[in-house]
């Protein structure tokens, strides 16, 4: 065994031996399976390559149905459609304005009621909590957002909607009756049961994204606040609201994200009038809830196509409600799946 | 199958550089490990032992924008050389790194017999055989000879990591990487594995990272000294730390930086 | 104490205050609807309940055996779909995803993942019911498996990317081609996380009505054919929560306390899944 060692670092360009010819079988037979285990990996990449394109090809091709089937509506009515209050099948007149304003009102209202119950339950969990409750009241809301949307609308109808009308109704006309937002009749099915039905089903949505948004924020940030002497809320308010804040923000737009296309419970409390009312006591009517009921009886091309330019408009109203929300989270987050678990 | 007919077997690197993107953490080091020896690669931190050490089995270009430039010669054949399939030769050089990384899911048999299964069918026989010599070889086998079916991770971090050498060793490799591997290690379990080094180099080429200067000088018969990419020193580890030639070097090895 | 501390910590005691008391206001929803389920729909559940199909319209008796039965059906077809190409689309995402296809496939998961099931109801309407001119089973699957893949996809990459890069490095320094890295090690470490996310997709899925209500249609009698209509728990509540007679909303509270009795089941199920084997990754 020879014990010479080249002198370190040296400089000398050192001709590198000739590869062997490639066409020459090596005797070691070992080294002939070495081409089958890289194309191994080149099928395997390209099977999840595969799987992975289905993806934007799903997108795809939503988009592509519901724009191709709303043509006919389109062109006939035109931008007029979102603007337009009288939708008469028998007439052939199509005007989406009052699902519209449905949809954004009862969204709007679900939003006020939810996102401070929803912020409430995220700080409660992520600050104030002792340990040993955390796991049993986030498995509990969890559990609120496992419920299905069915579900919800059969609450909604024989539990809620006689609750409002006896003790929540009242009250309000007594208080707020002078305000346009509380008058008329209330029957039952109307925009205030479509939107405290809405914000219970966000609730949870709001409130698992909020959270992992705030728990996202470094302790250092917490424990820095602290140390200067802030009380708890204080801490809470100057160091780790601001932080999240874009989070936040974005987990709310979630929410209003999935608040704007909820069916079932939906069209099962709100009275799917084609009617635009500004008090919540009224019926009304949302896109979603529209498409849900009058899909099946759509008999004529030009009403199908009304109703699939409907699915249009709330397809791309959520899509870009639920891009912003997830830029913002982006922000935060960087990139995780936040909120995948409560979906 | 077995590494026998190579006993001359050598590993050389030629002018080795190797890059992340634009920088370089090692620069033109040529060094040679010859058969059957332990070499220990010391240096501070960020001198690219590791990154050397990572060279000598390819697992440096896994890294994004991971590049290589020179050579590295197993007994003459370029392992950088085209027709060179990394994959298969990294079934013949064995490597351990600083923590234990037992497979979680697995049991111990299983841990072991995890390099073989990818190298072709065996007969159970031959399985038994095979994670048993390895077990044996790691000082292992007396320990968890009554339990191969248990779980990995009812080891200790001592007996994970002399898993993780039976593991390594179970293919018969001609190579040994150590890259620290008693860094996360107690003293009791540091001394048992510098102990299967003295052990291990009849079978096997050792080539061991360490930051641990007393530890080279324990278990290695060459030292070679890296600095900021460069190989600085090497030589017969007596030599280098009793009388280094290199101003740098004797100021590593009395602790002067690093 | 002076009075301005003491006004500040006031302020800090009011507003944990008024935090828990938003907190529990959410929970004590949950135990409403939960114990109204309970209270209202116990009562009708009977044998009969689960073995019966409905009976006529006014009539007293039957029972959803239908509705579960096809439940199981749409829903595991789903899986069968929906499951592979997740999963896939997933392990993608994981181990290839951080180039630009990456990027792009991650963004569209979350957008899918905000898309009203009502409107993928019609589009799956348009191209599995429109062409065959019949409702079907297969049809709701279908639309159901279109609403799990990006909720998979997601889900498994999370798991996936926790697996620590160490075992990866250990696995490709014995030799395992990056293949079997991916599938036999990382793959399995992740496999318990992955399953989990699988079971919480398709209890999900299970409490869907509006993708099925142009797919599967619904159907009174009790079918098993997919390429027929078929009847499912939730499209079973919402025919009966909105008729006319008592008796049906009667079984429409039976019928959704057993329909939420299968999504937690399911849903402990996959929280015992990543109980079981807690200690093992890491």
């Amino acid at each position: 065994m020879t014990d010479t060692f080249p002198a370190p670092m040296t400089t000398l360009p050192i001709e590198p031996l000739p590869p062997p010819p490639p066409d020459e079988p090596s005797a070691d037979p070992r080294w002939q399976t070495l081409r089958s285990l890289n194309r191994s990996d080149r099928i395997y990449q390209r099977v999840l390559t595969g799987f992975a394109l289905a993806l934007p090809f799903l997108i795809l091709v939503i988009l592509g149905v519901l724009f191709v089937n709303s043509l006919p509506a389109l062109k006939r009515f035109g931008p007029s459609f979102v603007w337009t209050s009288t939708w008469d099948p028998v007439a052939e007149v199509y005007g989406a304005a009052p699902m519209i304003f449905g949809t954004l009102a009862s969204s709007f209202l679900a939003l006020l009621i939810a996102v401070p119950l929803a912020l409430g339950v995220a700080i409660f969990l992520t600050e104030f909590a002792p340990r040993w409750l955390r796991q049993p009241v986030a498995f509990l809301v969890e559990l609120l957002a496992a419920i299905p949307s069915v579900v919800y609308g059969l609450w909604g109808i024989f539990v809620l909607i006689p609750f409002l009308r006896s003790y929540v109704v009242p009250p309000l006309k007594a208080v707020f009756g002078w305000t346009p937002f509380f008058q008329g009749v209330f029957y039952g099915n109307s925009l205030l049961a479509g939107g405290i039905i809405l914000a219970i089903m966000i609730v949870p949505y709001i409130a698992a994204v909020s959270r992992e948004v705030l728990l996202a924020v470094p302790t250092s940030q917490r424990e820095a606040a602290l140390a200067m002497g802030a009380t708890r809320w204080e801490a809470v308010r100057s160091a780790v609201l601001p932080y999240g804040r874009a989070g936040l923000i974005g987990a709310i737009i979630l929410g209003l994200g999935r608040a704007l296309g909820e069916t079932m419970a939906v069209t099962m409390v709100i009275g799917n009038r084609h009617d635009i009312g500004v008090s919540v006591f009224l019926p009304a009517y949302t896109m979603a809830a529209a498409i849900a009921n009058e899909f099946s009886e759509a008999t004529t091309n030009m009403y199908l196509s009304a109703l699939f330019e409907v699915g249009l408009i709330l397809f791309v109203l959520t899509v870009v409600v639920n891009a912003v929300a997830r830029i913002l989270i982006w922000r935060v987050a960087r990139g995780a799946a936040v909120g995948s678990k409560a979906l | 199958m077995v590494a026998s007919a190579n006993a001359r077997l050598r590993l050389e690197t030629v002018n080795l550089t190797a890059l992340f993107g634009q920088h370089r953490a090692v620069r033109e080091v040529s060094l040679l490990f010859p058969a059957h020896t332990v070499t220990a690669i010391i240096g501070p931190s960020g001198c690219g032992k590791s990154t050397l050490l990572r060279c000598l089995n390819r697992m440096h270009e896994l890294t994004p924008e991971a590049t290589v430039m020179g050579e590295v010669l197993l007994d003459d054949l370029n392992i950088y050389g085209g027709d060179v399939n990394p994959v298969e030769l990294r079934r013949r050089i064995g490597m351990v790194f600083q923590r234990p990384t037992p497979f979680p899911t697995m049991s111990i048999y299983d841990n072991v017999g995890a390099g073989l299964r990818v190298n072709g069918r065996r007969t159970r026989r031959e399985m038994d055989e095979a994670v048993e010599r390895a077990l044996q070889q790691a000082a292992l086998w007396d320990e968890v000879k009554d339990r191969l079916q248990a779980s990995a991770l009812a080891l200790s971090g001592g007996q994970q990591q002399r898993l993780c050498i039976a593991r390594a060793v179970a293919p018969q490799p001609e190579i040994l990487l150590l890259d620290e591997p008693t860094a996360s290690l107690d003293p009791a379990g540091t001394q048992r594995i510098e102990e299967l080094c003295h052990d291990l180099k009849r079978l096997y080429t050792i080539v061991i990272v360490t930051h641990n200067m007393q530890q080279a000088a324990r278990v290695s018969d060459y030292t070679a000294f890296m600095y900021l990419g460069s190989l600085i020193e090497v030589g017969r580890t007596n030599d280098i730390f009793t009388k280094p030639q290199v101003e740098q070097t004797e100021a590593y090895i009395t602790g002067r930086f690093g | 104490m002076s009075a301005g501390t003491f006004r500040r910590h006031l302020t800090s005691r009011v507003m944990t205050a008024l935090v828990v008391v938003l907190a529990f206001t959410a929970v004590l929803a949950l135990v409403l609807i939960l114990g109204d389920l309970i209270a209202k729909g116990a009562s009708s559940i009977d044998w009969a309940f689960f073995t019966k199909s409905p009976v006529p319209a006014g009539e007293s008796g039957g029972g959803v055996a239908n509705a579960i039965v096809g439940t199981f059906i749409v829903v595991g077809l789903a899986a069968l779909i929906g499951v592979p190409v997740g999963v896939g689309a997933g392990m993608y995402l994981a181990e290839y995803g951080s180039g630009r296809l990456g990027f792009l496939v991650r963004f569209v998961a979350d957008v899918l993942n905000g898309t009203p099931s009502i409107v993928i109801g019609i589009v799956a309407w348009t191209f599995m019911v429109k062409p065959a001119g019949r409702f079907s089973a297969l049809a709701g699957s279908v639309a159901l498996a279109i609403l799990m893949i990006p909720m998979l996809a997601r889900t498994t990459e999370e798991m996936v990317r926790l697996v620590p890069h160490s075992l990866r490095e250990a696995a490709l320094a014995l030799g395992y081609p990056r293949w079997r890295t991916s599938l036999k090690i990382v793959g399995r470490t992740a496999l318990t996380g992955i399953v989990t996310g699988c079971l919480v997709g398709i209890a999900r899925v299970a409490g869907e009505t509006a993708p099925l209500l142009f797919t599967a249609l619904g159907n009174l009698n009790f079918s098993v054919a997919v390429n027929h209509p078929m009847q499912t728990l939730s499209l079973q509540i919402y025919v009966y929560a909105t008729g006319p007679f008592d008796e049906w909303h009667r079984m429409a509270w039976a019928s959704a306390l057993v329909l939420m009795g299968l999504v937690l089941i399911i849903s402990l199920t996959a929280r015992w899944v990543t109980r079981q084997r807690y200690g093992s990754v890491r």
